[in-house]
């Protein structure tokens, strides 16, 4: 025998499931007046610093097909690199947003203000990018990735050095469709699997 | 630069990683909907950065009177929700058992009936007009938080053949870190739809599956109005840092 530890073991998660908006974004979901606003709507205010940006994107399955009923958020901090909260930050940006799936197209959307880079503990730096967060139906544990942008300079971003298949990285960068406008997909299985994160 | 991203416990280092293996398989072929939305490649696994090591913060003054009282919170005249009136409660710790103080829970759960209002639950059981099924609160400074609701019913779902989901109550948990992200499910002490059902089974360690399962607690029910069950949610914590540098600006 041997003393026990005092550490905790994080709780199991559980799927989200078909519902998760009604628990998260209860407008959206048609349970209007439980709250004055859904939470996280817009992850800027007005009069954010930096470029504004919109990003359209779908979550695909395994079989090509996009969820209609997957809720993701997004992380991220302001155009200089600073997170709500810290010393000098954007007021203007709070950095969270929740957005979902179209229950008809599947399409998402997120309009924000473009990341600056942020430090590694490392001592190197991160390129630009915005942390995201998955949950729907048949995924038992939340999904976790990110966006980087093909108009930045990402050839020094440490997570992006660790992926061995460097085809894959691809998976990780969004497409410039336009001035402002960029599109990313999220395949959760198959050819062009996203890369995933356990970080 | 102000380091938001200490805890205040000296907890500064990065996230404490997953064991995965405390967790539910993500490809699990008796739940079917798992099958094409599990991914085949192995997760990146690196230690965490600032950008998971932060996360959004949420105040107290967000929250309405009746935020976590469902029973009440989607009723037009003050009519209560129908159903067994239940009390659930709990403590938000990390895996060094320090409470998680300040932190935003949120809820979801069908009615009384199994019935979710939601436009794609078209179960024979009827909405109650007096609930809506979400709450939401804030952790106290030692991370306890509470919700008053009524006792959801279980309800079939098309699965296998005849799957029931036991009575369960969702989740959702922030911490102080976007790395620390987690939704889960509450069940019941007793009910003998858990074993049965694949969801629930997607845990393979079965004492972890015991964690989810809150057990009636008569102290903290009251008299002649409602029971209450205990439901503690552990996060992940922060490696401590003492025999760790930390460079300028991190």
């Amino acid at each position: 025998m041997v003393q026990p530890l005092d550490t905790l073991i994080e709780t199991p998660s559980q799927t989200a499931g078909p519902y998760v908006h009604i628990g998260c974004i209860p407008t959206f979901a048609g349970v209007p007046g439980v709250y004055p606003q859904d939470l996280g709507l817009s992850p800027i205010a007005p009069g954010a610093k930096g470029q504004i940006i919109t990003i359209t994107g779908a979550v695909i399955d395994g079989t090509g097909w996009a969820l209609r009923d997957a809720m993701i958020e997004s992380w991220q901090p302001d155009a200089a690199g600073l997170f709500a909260g810290q010393d000098g930050a954007d007021p203007a940006v709070s950095g969270f947003c929740r957005f979902a799936a179209d229950k008809d197209s599947g399409l998402f959307t997120l309009t924000t203000v473009k990341p600056g880079p942020v430090p590694h503990r490392s001592g190197g730096v991160q390129a630009p990018h915005i942390s995201l967060w998955v949950v729907a139906r048949g995924i038992n544990i939340g999904l976790s990735t990110r966006i980087y942008f093909e108009d930045e300079d990402n050839s020094a971003d440490p997570l992006l050095a660790r992926i061995e298949q460097r085809p894959r990285v691809d998976t990780l960068i969004a497409k410039k469709t336009g001035e402002g406008q960029y599109r990313f997909d999220i395949r959760l299985q198959g050819e062009d699997e996203t890369v995933f994160l356990d970080i | 630069m102000k380091d938001m991203t200490d805890n205040g416990e000296g907890d500064a280092g990065p996230l404490i990683p997953r064991q995965r293996d405390m967790h539910p398989v993500p490809y699990d072929p008796d739940y079917k909907t798992s099958v094409p939305r599990s991914p085949k490649w192995p997760l990146l696994s690196m230690e965490s950065t600032p950008s998971e090591e932060t996360g959004p913060r949420f105040g107290h003054s967000l929250l309405g009177p009746l935020d976590n009282n469902l029973i009440l919170n989607f009723s037009k005249d003050g009519s209560p929700a129908i159903g067994e009136r239940i009390l659930m409660h709990g403590r938000v710790l990390d895996e060094n058992a320090r409470p998680v103080p300040h932190t935003l829970v949120e809820i979801w759960q069908a009615n009384a009936g199994g019935r979710y209002r939601h436009v794609k639950d078209n179960y024979l059981a009827p909405l109650d007009p007096n609930f809506g099924g979400c709450g939401r609160t804030i952790t106290d400074a030692e991370g306890r938080y509470q919700f008053l609701t009524i006792r959801p019913g279980a309800y079939p779902w098309p699965n296998r053949a005849n799957d029931w989901r036991p009575m369960h109550i969702h989740i959702s948990v922030f911490g102080h870190s976007f790395g620390q992200r987690l939704i889960t499910q509450m069940y019941f002490e007793g009910d003998p739809l858990i074993d049965r059902c694949p969801i629930a089974a997607t845990i393979k360690n079965r004492s972890q599956l015991d964690r989810l399962v809150a057990p009636l607690d008569m102290a903290r029910a009251r008299p002649l109005d409602f029971l209450a069950y205990k439901f503690d949610i552990v996060l992940r914590g922060r490696r401590q840092t003492m025999f760790e540098n930390r460079l300028e600006g991190m």
